[in-house]
């Protein structure tokens, strides 16, 4: 196989674990105000995500500089071309993570308000975007014959687009769900299990016309594969919701994700940028990519590096398995000096 | 304003911003490593205390620095996707390895520490905070490689067709000579900031707590430990900083004309300390001078020869052609802004000398328990954390400013390489809304800083043993 259908395919794995991990993360962060009746409950949900959310949030700054890297002209066009949804994701990114490190530094509940705020939104914003943003490349935008992108904001929130963007945030937010109903427990593990079965069944109606969509505008015979192998497991996670199985539910709609991205970049390949203007300015994995010198360094780093971050990433979601209910959150209090003894000086 | 302009601006601002927190969570994170192993090691409480107090401030922290430094690594693709098209082939690498090698192990390790406490045994425990702090010197180790290559281009070639710079040699960028001398630099003065941060917060916690003989003294030892690193790593410092100016000398001997501000070739060449010259810094009126210190700064012989800002000028056009316009830069095109480079060197310099002399002082007047109610040095304390951080974003504008008008030394010019398809519109939305944001978070930011640091180190508490946790054990840290 040449390097760079190899790093095609990786780039799309770094594209799978990001979607599939931080869309539970995004998903907990948007049902936030859906699920959770109480404070105890929200600091529940936060904490059901607390030791995971920023090592599933690499995943992304990985795929980004591994697009850099292996393919700089698309990082290039695809970074300058989606300037403003992008820019949003970095300010929505900013603040859902400050909500996570600093809700808790402060009792008040106005700080808590506004950082639940932060969460929510800092949660939908990218959710929504991203969708956006993969049904665009999939379909194609107006590509010059510099490889400058030669659109506008508008010319991403297009049908298509925007219903790519309703599919992630409904995956997402049923993904989150069936996160909570796995690693909580108590009353919110309930909610969340048939919040989960009613967001799916929403988002198996968005997600199959999406996929029947990009699959009669772009589709080939191994997307159409990934694209029915995502369906079948979206049934069969709301079956699994269904019957309480909330491990088997939750890898449902995990394998989901994963396939359903898997399809979208079966189905961009070999463009990773096809141009709407003419079939010859598309970019492609070949006239898109670095020198195979490059390719081959970052492939060895890769090979050996890889299987590293996997086993202490997995580790660490070992190490948090168990479930959190609300009589593990310890109270909040205010940072107290400890008691000083007056000696009178 | 063009976008080239606003695309600097923006660089400028959360660059400088994004590198007021990184110092302080590489050297943070390796003296909370080194006191929480001391508590490991020796059971003394009063290093637990410490690890949880400043294990605390490193967190709130490092928050910061890492949500701006995810702008950071998009910034480039944004702003500048001729830079990213040019030298992705090269400059890509290093970010990519950063990611996998460094950013993973930090943030799963960090998540580890957060929520580890009385679940992972305390040696694990001990091992998770070194993950942290390992992966904060790779991720300087790569991104400086990458910086020391847009210094001084090696391990690449030209590709006429492609029109872009090419790896040949990836093991030359990793050990580029400039990179050899940088990363010493900037982890020292990092391990500088870390060890200024905990002399200047103890300082203070010392003033405020001096009747309480116990937490007093727990400061005190705390402004030590600080003190000894900051000098210690400032000495460090200064020796690196010795090597890469010398080093800079031969491969942008610009930088370092523009840094003294010396028109003219001289042998020997002296250094000012002081000038007060016209505005436009082309003809002096006062100068304290100290004579050959230039030469020996910049050839390491104190009759050295150094090369003058318009002899440069001449070689520079002979060698890569017309200047490159005079739009953006000075109007002497192949020269950088005079005024910036003159001045930031020397505020880099001059802080940093500040805070290692402070430091030194302060360990002198608190030796053998010292005059431990004495009022001026905690307060000279408070000054050098500040001092070191603002001599780092000196340095920073100094290298960066000083290498213009070039992006890659030698090969693109900055002009070329901002982004195309990028209309001044949205530069403008995107410099205004993350200097407003990040204006916003600054404030949040040193409010709780001060909130924790006022309520000062936490009473000890015996970490619950993790074999003792039963499934209803509430959780020792929770957001």
């Amino acid at each position: 196989m040449e390097l760079t259908t190899v790093w095609f395919a990786l780039i799309a794995v770094l594209w799978i674990g990001y979607f599939t991990l931080e869309g539970f993360d995004f998903g907990v962060g948007m049902l936030v105000p859906v699920l959770a009746r109480n404070d105890v409950e929200r600091r529940v949900m936060y904490n059901s995500v607390g030791p995971l959310w920023d090592g599933n949030e690499v995943w992304l700054l990985v795929a980004g500089g591994a697009t850099f890297a292996a393919f700089p002209e698309w990082y290039a066009t695809l970074f300058s071309g989606f300037y403003l949804p992008l820019l949003l994701i970095l300010l929505a990114l900013i603040v859902r993570n400050l909500a996570f490190e600093y809700r808790a530094k402060n009792e008040s509940p106005g700080w808590q308000r506004g950082w639940d705020r932060c969460l929510v939104i800092g949660s939908f914003v990218p959710a929504l975007l991203w969708g956006v943003a993969f049904a665009n490349i999939t379909a194609g935008v107006p590509i010059d014959a510099h490889k400058e992108f030669t659109g506008t904001l508008f010319t991403l929130l297009n049908p298509f687009g925007l219903l790519g963007g309703l599919v992630t945030v409904l995956l997402f937010a049923t993904h989150g769900a069936m996160f909570i109903a796995l690693k909580t427990d108590g009353d919110i593990r309930h909610r969340a299990g048939a919040l989960a079965l009613r967001l799916g069944l929403a988002a198996a109606v968005a997600a199959v016309a999406f996929m029947v969509w990009a699959q009669a505008r772009t589709g080939t015979a191994s997307s159409a594969v990934a694209f029915v192998l995502a369906a079948l497991a979206l049934v069969s996670a709301l079956a699994a919701a269904w019957k309480g199985r909330e491990g088997w539910a939750f890898a449902g709609t995990f394998s989901t994700i994963g396939l359903a991205v898997a399809g979208l970049f079966l189905a961009l390949f070999p463009d990773v940028m096809p141009s709407s203007t003419a079939t010859a300015f598309s970019l492609t994995t070949t006239n898109a990519a670095a020198t195979s010198y490059t390719l081959t360094v970052m492939t060895w780093v890769a090979v050996i590096f890889t299987p590293i971050v996997l086993v202490y990433q997995g580790w660490s979601y070992w190490v948090f398995r168990k479930r959190i209910a609300s009589h593990h959150i310890p109270i909040l209090t205010a940072p107290v000096a400890p008691p000083v003894p007056v000696t009178g000086k | 304003m063009d976008v080239t302009d606003i695309a600097r601006w923006q660089f400028g601002i959360i660059t400088v911003y994004h590198f007021l927190f990184v110092p302080i969570t590489i050297g943070l994170s390796g003296i909370v490593a080194v006191f929480q192993t001391t508590w490991v090691r020796t059971g003394k409480q009063e290093y637990l205390r410490l690890t949880k107090f400043f294990g605390k401030l490193f967190l709130i922290n490092f928050a910061i620095g890492v949500v701006t430094g995810i702008v950071q690594e998009f910034q480039f693709g944004m702003n500048w996707s001729d830079y990213s098209r040019f030298v992705g082939d090269v400059f890509g690498a290093p970010l990519a390895i950063e990611g996998l090698l460094a950013f993973f192990l930090e943030s799963t390790f960090l998540g580890l520490w957060i929520f580890g406490w009385g679940k992972l045994p305390k040696k694990v425990h001990v091992a998770t905070i070194w993950a942290v702090h390992l992966g904060t010197l790779f991720s300087s180790f790569f991104i400086l490689a990458a910086n020391s290559w847009m210094q001084h281009p090696v391990g690449y070639r030209y590709n006429p067709t492609t029109g872009r710079a090419e790896l040949t040699d990836f093991w030359a960028v990793m050990f580029n000579k400039v990179q050899l001398v940088t990363f010493p630099h900037v982890v020292l003065a990092a391990y500088m900031t870390g060890g200024a941060f905990v002399l200047g917060v103890a300082g203070y916690l010392h003033l405020k707590n001096r009747n309480s003989a116990d937490d007093s003294a727990l400061y005190l030892k705390a402004v030590r430990i600080g003190a000894a690193i900051t000098l210690a790593a400032g000495l460090g410092v200064a020796i690196s900083g010795d090597f890469q100016g010398k080093v800079m000398t031969q491969v942008q001997p610009m930088k370092m004309a523009a840094a003294e501000a010396l028109y003219n070739t001289e042998k020997p060449a002296s250094f000012s300390i002081f000038t007060w010259g016209t505005p436009d810094g082309k003809t002096e009126k006062f100068a304290i001078k100290v004579p050959k210190l230039l030469s020996f700064l910049a050839t390491g012989s104190v009759n050295g020869r150094v090369e003058g800002i318009n002899q440069l000028r001449a070689e520079y056009t002979a060698k890569y052609g017309q200047d490159p316009g005079t739009k953006y830069y000075s109007p002497d095109g192949y020269v950088p802004i005079i005024p910036v480079t003159y001045w930031s060197f020397r505020f880099m310099i001059g802080l940093g000398v500040f805070a290692a002399t402070g430091a030194a002082l302060i360990l002198l007047v608190t030796r053998n328990g010292g005059r431990p109610n004495g009022r001026w040095w905690p307060r000279l304390a408070v000054l050098l954390p500040i001092a070191v951080v603002l001599a780092s974003s000196w340095g920073w504008l100094f290298t960066e400013m000083g290498r213009q008008p070039w992006a890659v030394f030698g090969l693109m010019t900055t002009a070329h390489a901002v982004s195309p398809s990028v209309s001044a519109t949205e530069a403008w939305i995107s410099v205004i809304s993350l200097t407003t944001l990040y204006a916003v978070l600054a404030v949040i930011e040193f409010g709780l800083m001060w909130r924790y640091i006022k309520a000062g180190a936490p009473a000890y508490e015996e970490p619950a043993d993790p074999h003792d946790a039963t499934d209803d054990t509430p959780l020792a840290f929770a957001y």
